[in-house]
Order: structure tokens, then sequence, then C-alpha cells
């Protein structure tokens, strides 16, 4: 599904309320992203990806650099510098070079998240995550919202809104069904469903 | 011993392997010595420029195995510009012109080309067993033609070597008639292998002990190769991922059942962190696990495997394990004597390691001999209590990640943790610091550390003082290897005659002169004094007031080398 295909999905949504009185006033233009695992820039605020300049196999990443950001702007030299040192830490070129394609090569597994009523996408890495509850709460902040716990009865009873995605075969799955390590290899994207749609999902018809 | 005939002094010296031992007995007197060079097979020379492959040969006749190395040890850290030497070809060509029965040959960071590995394996009928660690410039060209040639080849063993895929198909080229493989080890390739062809090359060998794979050999395979090699005593997996619900992983299950022999497990270069419960059955009789590159296993699975492997000796590990996890280890591995854990590359995604999880470790386990830790943070109190835990100490290595970052608690440098260290480890060999230290560190490792051979220091001291107590105090100091401190051209010159009994030295981005350096030289005349200048052309003079950006000196009786490149000045 592409950028077309989110705007007349939304066209023909029915929802209560007015027309044009939801989150378009924002005006922000849908991005279209092509490829999935290019290296754009992390989606997340955190710090959880590493600084992605890096400049030569020999800099090495400051693994102290998540908490000593403030220092860079000082005026005072820092001690042997914060920022990369060749050779530091002290690691064969061999084993850095070889995690860094293993990291590279395993890439993130950028997918793209859809909300019922959002003006616009967001893309999130599933590696970052070590399972559903942690991808669950990262959507619950990413997009303000209570998605509740899963049941394999119920589904997110109790939730407005329920976490699918589209699987390899082309289906939409509700999320939580399928062991994590599964469902990381086979999520294409994810949409988080809202309103009576969610529910009919969820529940056993 | 005068009086014992010399067969019955050789049959005595068989005895004696080591050769350290080796070296003392041929000290003793000049019978023993031409008894001890004509019967010695196995050689050990630590810096391949300090002595000549000819005079090499001349002494020891019987000579089998060979052991060299070549760059200094900071070429580890990309701290050596390429070129810098440590060919390994002139060594092969000179075994083969003296028709040395060579038999082994282990080679660590030497520059290891095609060619050599051609003359190679064409010129000793006898070869059997080629070790390469950190080496560089071989293909696969090369390995195809030690796979050829060498007809009763036990062991290829290549550790952590850049080796360039040239698809040839090398393992195809061991012949048929190849049945004598012992222990094989190619996890470092980057390139595809032919399955089939490795499968029926371990179907053939059935002395195999040793097999590590590459990324490229996927499970299935690894499970038909492990139902040919149920022998196997220790592995190295290559790829392992699979969808745990295919019959194909219920038969590894089954095949790993049994593997009771496997002792040693390593490798899981991509994994599936799931199927890692195949691995249970083997747990139990690890003793040693190498998980350091498997980056795909997260914290939690490396705890469940963990907990089943209660026979560890050696556990090399990713910091994902974190502190909670190196307690489970704490608890589990009694019996564990080495541990190396290693930074993981993504920051702030795993839980990294602290103190807490050293201390954790020496409470538990007080077999512990050698360290490798990589960590966020160390405190004074922890390295205190560690030392007081753990006074066995042979190796210790911190490497904190921050270079000089102080005890956090106190904000003191780690003067006093190290110093209780060197104070209870009284059998300290090896040792490497990090962190926030002033000269005081250095007065301790000075007064303490007797037996200490290898000092590593980076970003430490504050005066010449701190160099000068460690090459006054250690008296067994063999290897010194100093980056970015503030040790000078006094530090460097108070003793000269020190270095004749050290194999190396090595100071990069410290406060030596040029001028210092050539005094040393000409005072020194078997010591060959290396600046690398990298930034200057050839033609460029080296004023004596500048400072030098890296500087390596060693012993050695084979005068100023002939192949150093252009940015080398040998004074």
């Amino acid at each position: 599904m592409d950028a077309a295909d989110i705007k007349n999905l939304k066209a023909t949504e029915l929802r209560l309320g007015l027309p044009g009185t939801h989150l378009e006033e924002n005006n922000v233009i849908i991005t279209e992203e092509k490829s999935s695992l290019s290296s754009t820039t992390p989606v997340l605020n955190n710090n959880k990806r590493p600084l992605q300049e890096e400049t030569s196999p020999a800099n090495n990443k400051d693994c102290g650099s998540k908490c000593s950001n403030n220092n860079t702007d000082d005026d005072a030299a820092p001690p042997p510098s914060k920022a990369k040192i060749v050779g530091w830490p002290p690691i064969r070129s061999y084993r850095k070079n070889s995690l860094q394609e293993q990291s590279e090569a395993a890439g993130g597994i950028y997918v793209k998240v859809s909300m019922d009523g959002a003006p616009y996408l967001r893309k999130i890495d599933l590696k970052v995550y070590g399972g559903y509850p942690q991808l669950l709460k990262a959507l619950e902040n990413m997009f303000k919202l209570t998605i509740g716990e899963y049941s394999e009865k119920e589904g997110y009873k109790g939730s407005d809104y329920a976490p699918t995605y589209e699987d390899k075969d082309g289906d939409w799955m509700l999320v939580g069904d399928v062991p994590w390590d599964m469902f990381v290899t086979s999520c294409k994207r994810l949409r988080i469903m809202k309103g009576y749609e969610a529910r009919g999902l969820g529940c056993a018809v | 011993m005068n009086y014992f005939p010399d067969e019955v002094i050789e049959h005595i010296f068989e005895y004696v392997v080591s050769h350290r031992d080796r070296n003392a007995l041929s000290l003793v007197c000049k019978s023993w010595y031409r008894i001890e060079r004509c019967t010695r097979e196995k050689v050990f020379i630590g810096n391949c420029y300090s002595i000549t492959p000819e005079r090499l040969i001349q002494r020891f006749p019987a000579l089998k195995s060979l052991t060299l190395k070549g760059k200094p040890h900071f070429a580890d850290f990309s701290l050596v510009p390429h070129g810098w030497g440590g060919f390994v070809y002139p060594w092969i060509e000179a075994l083969a012109k003296g028709k040395v029965g060579l038999e082994e040959l282990r080679l660590k960071r030497m520059v290891v080309s095609d060619d050599s590995l051609e003359l190679l394996s064409r010129a000793f009928p006898n070869f059997r067993s080629l070790v390469l660690v950190s080496c560089e410039e071989f293909t696969t060209d090369g390995l195809a033609a030690i796979a050829a040639n060498c007809k009763s080849l036990r062991e290829l063993d290549l550790q952590e070597n850049e080796v360039d895929d040239h698809k040839g198909q090398w393992l195809s080229c061991f012949p048929d008639s190849c049945t004598s493989l012992v222990s094989l080890n190619f996890a470092c390739l980057k390139g595809e292998i032919n399955v089939g062809v490795l499968e029926r090359l371990v179907a053939r060998s059935p002395n195999l002990k040793s097999l590590r794979l590459n990324r490229s050999v996927p499970l299935d395979a690894l499970q038909r190769i492990l139902t040919r090699a149920p022998q196997l005593v220790d592995l190295g997996v290559g790829s392992y991922v699979q969808d745990p619900a295919t019959e194909t992983f219920v038969k590894l299950m089954n095949t790993m059942h049994k593997c009771k022999s496997i002792t040693s497990l390593s490798g899981f270069l991509e994994v599936t962190p799931r199927c890692l419960t195949a691995m249970y059955v083997i747990c139990p009789n690890l003793t040693s696990l190498n998980l350091s590159y498997a980056a795909g296993i997260p914290g939690s699975d490396l705890i469940k495997l963990i907990r089943h492997c209660k026979k560890l000796q050696r556990l090399w590990i990713m910091d994902s394990i974190g502190d909670k996890g190196l307690g489970v280890v704490a608890n589990t591995c009694k019996e564990l004597q080495e541990l190396r854990v290693f930074p993981s590359d993504n920051i702030g995604h795993h839980a990294a390691v602290t103190e807490k999880g050293l201390v954790a470790i020496s409470m538990g386990c007080p077999k512990l001999h050698s360290l490798l830790y990589f960590c966020h943070q160390m405190t004074n109190a922890a390295l205190i209590t560690v030392a007081k835990n753990c006074p066995n100490f042979i190796r210790f290595r911190l490497a904190i990640l921050d270079a000089t970052k102080p005890d956090p608690d106190t904000n003191q440098p780690l003067d006093e943790g190290f110093g209780a260290i060197v104070q209870s480890c009284r059998r300290l060999r090896r040792l490497s610091l990090s962190g926030q230290l002033t000269d005081k560190v250095f007065l301790y490792i000075g007064m303490y550390a007797e037996q200490l051979e290898m000092l590593s220091i980076a970003f430490a001291g504050e005066s010449d003082k701190g160099m000068l107590y460690v090459l006054n105090g250690c008296k067994k100091l063999r290897k010194l290897e100093i980056r970015d401190c503030p040790f000078g051209d006094t530090a460097l010159l108070t003793d000269i005659g020190k270095y004749e009994t050290m194999r190396s030295l090595w100071m990069s981005s410290c406060e030596v002169t040029v001028g210092a350096c050539k005094v040393l030289a000409k005072k020194m005349p078997r010591l060959n004094v290396e600046i690398f200048n990298e930034n200057e052309t050839a033609d460029c003079e080296l004023e004596d007031e500048q400072k030098v950006e890296k500087m390596y000196l060693y012993r050695t009786l084979a005068g100023k080398r002939k192949d150093a490149p252009e940015y080398v000045w040998t004074l």
C-alpha cells in the first residue's frame, strides 16, 4: 500500500464527526519511503541506535557518548576526547568489522506503521524490541493511545485499538498471535486499527 | 650430569617441552646447549624480526614446528599503518631452502601472501598443521593450494583473519584421498562454500575433532554434518537460522543428543534465538563457550543457555548479557577460569556491564585466572573486592569504554583499585589498565607486580615517573605498550639497558622526541628503534625536537631490517 492508497482508504473510511475536522488540519505530507531498510535517520528519539556517521572503520564508536553528549560543547579541552578515539576501545579490527557487518546485514527491520485517522505514517525498527510488550508500549507512546493487553481469546479487549500487521501472504493478522521471532520475520507493515474494525478482528464473529 | 651419555640426556630432554624450559636447559653448559639444540623440534619466535631464519635453521636442525609473531600488538587496534612488515614469505623460503622437515606453522599478525601458502604447500611433504591468527593478504586461492598439495594435512585453523574470497571453491581442492583432517576452522571466511563438498569431506575424515563453520553453512547442513561426525569435540556453528516449527529443526534436536563429545562450542554468526534450545542437551558437557560473535542472541537467551553450562571453564561473551547475566554465570559456572566480555555494537539497546557484574563473578568463580572485561565503568571498591576474592589472576585486562573515566562513586582515579589487584595477585603476568590513572598506579605496579611480563597502558599517568616506576620495578617485564601518556625522553633514556631484557617497547602519542630515540639507537646497537612518520615524505629530515608519533623498539640479532616501508625510520 503506498501513500495514494492510504489517502483513498481514508476517503472511504466511515467516521463519526464532520469530515475535515480530523488531524488533516496539520497538512502534513505523507512521505513515501520506498526502501524500508535504507539507512534513514532513526525514527525513535531515544539513543537506541548507534551513531550512524562512521567516518572510517578505524574510528570507534564512543560507547560513552550516551552519557557524555553534554560535554562536547565544553570550552575546556575534554580529557582524551570523548569523541571517537582511534583504537579505543581496544577491539581487534576483525571483530569490529565483523560485528558491524552483522548489524548492517541484519539491518534494522523497518516497517511502516499506520494508524487509522493519523495524517502520516511512522516507521519503526522491529529489531529494537525484545518482544510484544516493548513493541506495544512503543506504539502506545508514539501514537498516544492505549492498546492494552493481548489475550488469545479476545484480542485487545477493552481497547479501541487493535494492532494488526500484514504478513508475507498479504493477510492482515492480529499482532500477538504468533511467537515474536516469527512475527518479526513475517511482518511487512503494521496498522493500528481503530473503532469497529478493530473489534471485528478481535472477536469471533 | 657430565657422566651420562648423550643419549640419556636426550631422552630426559624429550620430557621437557615448553620453550622456556628448553631455553633454560640450553644455558646450563655447552654440552647441554648442543644436545638441546639438536633435539629441539618446536621453536617459538615472539618477534619475527629478532632473528634471521637462517640462524634459526642453523641452530635447530631438527626443527619441525615453528611459531612466529609479526606485527606489534597494537596493530590489532589499527595503530600500525599498512605495510609495516611481518612478511612470512622469506621465512618459508629459507626453511624450504634449508630442507627443514617442517610439519607445523603457527603465525600471528603476519602478512601471508598466496605465494607463501603455495610454497608452503609444496616444499614440505610432511606438513600437517597450519594455524593463522589475525593474518592478512592471503585469499582462498592460497587455501586451495594448501588443500590440494598437503597430503597429510591434519589441521587448518583460521582465526580472525581478513581473507579475500576469490570464489575458487578451495574446499573442493581437498583430494578424495585426504582423510587425515583432525581440525578445520574456516569461521572467518566471508564467502560461500559448497556445502555438499564440505559434507563429503567430513564424511571421509574419521579423525575430525574440531570443526568451525562460517556463516554460509546453514542449519540443515549443520544437522547432516553432525550426523556424520558425532565424534566432534569442538564445534563452531555458522548460520543458525531456522523456524523451530520445522522438521529440520526437530532433526537437529535429535542429532544433538548423539553429540556427547562436544565440549567446546562457538559461532552462531547468525541465529534464531529460539532455536538455541537444541543446544541445551550438550551444554552440561561444555568446558568452553564462545558466543562473542553471536550478536543476534539477546541477553535473556544467553542467560537461559548458560544456566545449563555448569562445567564451563572458558566463557567468551558479549556485554548484552548484562550484570544480572554475569550474576547467573557466577552462580552456575563454578569451574570458570577464563572470562572475556566484549562490547556489543548496539549501545543502549542492550544492558551493558559495570563493576557489579565483575564483583559477582569474583564472588562466584574462585578459579578465575584470566579476564578481559569491557565495561562502562569501574570503581576502586569493586577492584579491591575482586582482588580479595580472586588472588589467582594471571591475566587481568580491563577496558573501560570511556578511557579516562574515574571511579563514578568517588570521582577518584582508579589507582587504588589496580593497586589492590597487583598487590593481591602475586602471579599476575599480564595487565591492561584503563580509566583515570595517575603516576601512583605505576608506583604500585613497580612495587608489587613481580611476575608481570606484559603491560598495556593508555591515557594514563602524569609524568615520567610513572614509566620509570614500571621499568625499575618489574624485573620480568617483556612487553610494554603505551599510548597517549605523558611519558617523555627522561623516562625513555634513564635505563636503556632494560630494553635488551625485553622483547619490545611501543610508545605512541607520548612525549618522546626524535632526538632521544636517536640517542637510544646509537647507544644500543642490538635494538631496532623504529619511528613511524606517516605525515612526512621520505625526503623530509627528522628534527631532533620533533615529537615522535609512534615508536616501536625491539631487541634483535638480525640488525636493521630491509623490508621496512617508507614511513618507517630505523634509527
